[in-house]
């Protein structure tokens, strides 16, 4: 009985020393002043990785979402003869929550994962540390561009998650069930605001970006190198990048469009 | 790959999200050069505004001319007082002209359309509306009328 409430306050300091790792493993990447000479390529070379090569699942998964919601809002709008509304229906829904949400939750899962196993098994073969034996810095080598990678290519691929699911909602509302084009878009820009909903969505992904990406390298930097270690540090970026996106959705979403 | 073409690669990566933003900006939430044009303001107190609520429509035989700034309580006469920014170049609407609250569609958002006086004299900024029309509500319509009134 002892040993389980004592088990039970060791994994719950254990959980707030790894919130102090984390924090202190940031802090660390983030204070390396970046040279732009060498920086910039290692920058390229990953947002190429986690954001070009990212954006065929996001245009893909943006395309079947907003075909989704335009046939699901025409089956219920029609029902009250609104199916007019359908336009503003999916840009609100995909602008405000299913944009920045789905695509972080894609990103977890495709950009994500690859991180973690990627510095993951970087820390098993010791290139970490041989990086530290030569003088080189792996906060400041490896670990920053990937963190600002993350960080700068989240909003682009939700911003095109967006506009590809409202061009799928416009294919199936407006070309297969016969909404008419015009009322589709004024109804749209009507009841879309620029800055109360498009960039609320962008600042929203922002903030994905950056948890997601925090959570992949730390998680990657902090596994017990072997295999079994790299393995379940992976499955730990996927599951708590998605947790982290579905609860800061619901606190941003409170502070933005809470009206309180 | 060499550094160039990922170069390139990002480079165009990131100018479709340009693009993908200026799309949101421009086709979805409507931000047009336009709406940076001068407007002026005109007031109208109602009895009863409805559902109208603030960034709604201001309009005149349909066409939309404005939008609706703010709405407030005249402490005084009780009456909700509705600014209207109306664009720059609708400066002539006659002074006897009228606000009135109706609904697009049954189950529409309400707006505002200015029903059109005879009178030579135009609203200038600042000015009031003469006379207003307070919103239909459907709920008083049916027990008026099954009380026969």
């Amino acid at each position: 009985m002892i040993d389980r409430i004592a088990s039970l306050g060791r994994s719950g300091v254990d959980f707030i020393i790894s919130f102090g790792h984390a924090g202190r493993f940031l802090a660390g990447v983030l204070s390396g002043v970046p040279r732009p000479a060498t920086g910039f390529p290692l920058l390229m070379k990953q947002l190429y990785s986690v954001g070009v090569l990212s954006l065929a699942i996001i245009v893909v998964s943006g395309l079947f979402i907003g075909m989704v919601l335009g046939l699901q809002g025409y089956t219920i709008l029609s029902d009250f003869g609104s199916e007019a509304a359908i336009g503003q229906m999916i840009a609100l829904t995909l602008g405000r929550e299913l944009g920045p949400v789905v695509t972080a939750l894609l990103f977890a899962g495709r950009a994500g994962s690859a991180l973690t196993a990627e510095i993951g098994l970087m820390k098993a073969t010791e290139q970490l540390s041989s990086m530290e034996m030569m003088g080189v810095d792996p906060l400041r080598r490896v670990i920053a561009p990937r963190l600002w990678a993350g960080f700068i290519a989240m909003p682009v691929l939700a911003i095109i998650f967006s506009v590809v699911g409202i061009w799928g909602g416009m294919m199936v509302g407006v070309e297969w069930l016969g909404v008419f084009e015009g009322s589709y878009w004024g109804n749209m820009q009507a009841s879309v605001d620029f800055w109360d909903d498009v960039i609320n969505g962008v600042i929203k992904s922002v903030v994905f970006g950056f948890v997601c990406a925090w959570i992949a390298v730390y998680q990657g930097y902090d596994c017990v190198p072997t295999s079994a270690g790299i393995s379940s540090a992976t499955t730990k970026t996927v599951v708590y990048s998605s947790l982290a996106v579905l609860g800061l959705d619901f606190v941003l979403t409170a502070l933005m469009f809470g009206n309180f | 790959m060499t550094q160039r073409t990922t170069d390139i690669t990002v480079g165009l990566f990131m100018l479709a999200g340009l693009a993908a933003l200026l799309f949101l900006a421009l086709q979805v939430s409507g931000l047009s050069p336009k709406s940076a044009k001068s407007t002026y303001t005109i007031y109208a107190d109602f009895n009863d505004t409805g559902g109208i609520t603030p960034r709604g429509r201001v309009s005149m035989a349909g066409v939309t001319v404005g939008s609706i700034e703010s709405i407030s309580l005249n402490k005084e006469t009780f009456q909700a007082r509705v600014a209207m920014s109306i664009h720059g170049d609708v400066d002539n609407i006659p002074a006897d002209s009228a606000a009135v609250i109706r609904t697009s569609g049954l189950l529409g958002e309400q707006y505002i359309d200015i029903s059109i006086g005879g009178e030579m004299d135009s609203l200038k900024p600042g000015d009031t509306f003469y006379s207003t029309q307070s919103a239909m509500n459907i709920e008083r319509l049916i027990s008026n009328f099954a009380s026969g009134k």
